[in-house]
């Protein structure tokens, strides 16, 4: 675990807003040499704290209209492979996340589609014949916001 | 609209968003001043948000990620605008999604340790308006965290 100083968390959430800022640029605005700055961006990124970089699209301009979040169970019938249900679930270029939870259901998914009726096209086909797939909630989002976080 | 030469050039920077215009040029094999056009176009139309960086809160100490579903008190004519700006006060909160479905509000919600997941639990988030049922499911894994669009 890395110790952050304000200054530390100011950039972070800095980056988190827009990653393409020149480090003269975020240095201006946090009062702080070109250099410094971007000696510090390196220690944040060697120490791990910034996972990489995410491109942000605007999903409803390119065609992905709805946004649905699976609760999946899986068939408590059978002896069920974590592995392969992990592996083929992820292999569905719809699904966007997949993670593995604690609680009501086994796994959340993440699906991006055209419309409901690609949703549904994606759903029967591709995520109901998961080996394993068992009972399944969906719920369609309807807005999404990120928070920065505790920083 | 986009064509092939867009579609290419956003497949690419979805899965290395550090990649440069003219990194990019180079893998449609177009030239860089055709890259920087389509990009510049893309950004305009707003089909390109940004470049975002990814925080991983694990490194910076918080292990602890929990989905709290959220069913509020439809009776409560502005039961869902008073949740959600209570909601953001909270910096733990780092995605808040809201549902048609099951379930009326999505928060996902970072702690360091189960002790500062159970005083978050209690004194930030059960305080918040309107709440008629919340349900817990913790994050186990994280498989899959691309969230690239199939174009």
């Amino acid at each position: 675990m890395i110790d952050l100083d304000a200054t530390d968390r100011a950039l972070l959430r800095a980056l988190a807003v827009d990653a393409s800022q020149s480090a003269s640029a975020l240095g201006r605005r946090l009062g702080l040499s070109q250099p410094a700055t971007w000696r510090r961006i390196r220690r944040l990124e060697e120490a791990g704290a910034i996972k990489g970089r995410r491109l942000r699209l605007n999903a409803e301009a390119l065609g992905f209209g709805v946004t649905v979040f699976l609760g999946v169970k899986l068939a408590t019938k059978g002896r069920v492979s974590l592995e392969d249900f992990e592996r083929a679930v992820s292999a569905i270029p719809e699904v966007q996340r997949v993670e593995h939870i604690l609680g009501l259901y086994d796994y959340r998914l993440r699906v991006v589609a055209r419309d409901i009726p690609d949703f549904e096209r994606v759903l029967r086909r591709r995520i109901m014949t998961l080996p394993g797939a068992g009972e399944v909630e969906a719920n369609v989002v309807l807005s999404e916001e990120r928070r920065p976080g505790p920083l | 609209m986009l064509d092939d030469l867009d579609r290419r050039l956003l497949r690419h920077w979805q899965a290395d968003a550090t990649l440069s215009p003219g990194e990019l040029a180079d893998l449609c094999a177009i030239s860089a001043g055709k890259a920087a056009r389509r990009i510049a176009r893309m950004q305009e139309a707003g089909i390109v948000q940004g470049v975002s960086a990814v925080i991983d809160w694990a490194a910076l100490g918080y292990s602890v990620e929990v989905s709290l579903r959220v069913t509020l008190d439809k009776t409560v004519a502005r039961a869902f605008d008073e949740f959600l700006a209570a909601a953001r006060e909270v910096p733990e909160v780092t995605e808040i999604q809201t549902f048609l479905g099951r379930v009326d509000v999505r928060l996902s919600i970072i702690a360091r340790d189960m002790g500062d997941y159970q005083s978050i639990y209690r004194d930030r988030i059960l305080t918040l308006p309107h709440i008629a049922e919340v349900e817990a499911l913790m994050q186990i894994a994280q498989i899959k965290a691309v969230e690239a669009l199939p174009l």
